[in-house]
């Protein structure tokens, strides 16, 4: 009784995931901007493949399988809004537009900050600087 | 109701894969379509999640297990692409695919059509005319 409920709990979550998954690579086809389209995949992407891991963790037979698949779910949780931040904040910085129906953009003008202490990107190098 | 059970896990299973595969065919539509960079670094981003949903899928179809392992080596390997990504992003700063905007579907009512510029906030209301 217990196996079956917890086998249906696991089809559920590997349903709702997938789907998740799949209208989240739907928005990326449709939505209009970059900003938009990392809106409906750095969310329901992480969302989508953590489901399917707990799905997996719930049927797994062992601990040990269990275990990893948590934390293959903590760790994409983590490092999901990492790097979807990151990649906004560059697409920002360097200047890709919004939308034209975009209502709001309450954000200033970023500067583009791998210059000095990062990438020795535009000619002044970290060698120069320490000489 | 262990038979149903069973039964209901093996649909759920070609659903799913269904709806994965479907996934990834319009991942990589926008990769191939995608105007600019960063949209196919999302692509990426999105292709690498998608792979960990499979891998889910397979393991609990096939009872192989082993891949889980791989799964979070995914994970590690994709986060790490995004911000290197991210970071040859800023440091290759402006290019001609920035002007890509032209490309976008233009909303029916949208007020800032006509003033160059896609920031809003740059625009007082009265600029659309």
């Amino acid at each position: 009784m217990m196996e079956s409920i917890v086998t249906i709990l696991a089809g559920l979550l590997l349903l709702v995931g997938s789907a998740f998954a799949a209208i989240a690579a739907f928005g990326i086809l449709r939505l209009p901007d970059i900003y938009s389209r990392m809106h409906a995949a750095s969310k329901a992407g992480a969302v989508g493949s953590g489901m399917a891991l707990l799905a997996l963790a719930l049927m797994a037979d062992s601990l040990p399988v269990a275990l990893r698949a948590i934390a293959a779910i903590a760790f994409f949780l983590l490092t999901a809004p990492l790097s979807a931040h990151l990649l906004a904040k560059a697409a920002y910085a360097v200047g890709y537009k919004l939308w034209p129906g975009s209502v709001l953009d309450e954000m200033p003008e970023v500067a583009i900050t791998t210059r000095r202490s990062d990438t020795p990107a535009r000619g002044d190098s970290p060698a120069q600087q320490s000489s | 109701m262990s038979e149903f059970a069973s039964e209901f896990l093996d649909i759920c299973l070609s659903l799913s894969l269904a709806m994965l595969g479907l996934a990834f065919f319009f991942t990589i539509a926008r990769i191939i379509r995608g105007p600019t960079l960063p949209d196919r670094v999302l692509g990426l981003d999105m292709l690498t999640s998608v792979a960990i949903g499979f891998i889910a899928v397979i393991g609990i179809d096939t009872g192989r297990t082993l891949y889980v392992d791989i799964a979070i080596a995914l994970g590690l390997v994709g986060f790490l692409a995004t911000v290197a990504f991210a970071r040859f992003i800023l440091a290759r700063g402006k290019t001609a695919d920035d002007d890509e905007r032209q490309g976008l579907p233009i909303m029916d009512d949208d007020p800032h059509r006509d003033t160059g510029s896609g920031n809003p906030a740059a625009d007082t209301g009265e600029a659309a005319r």
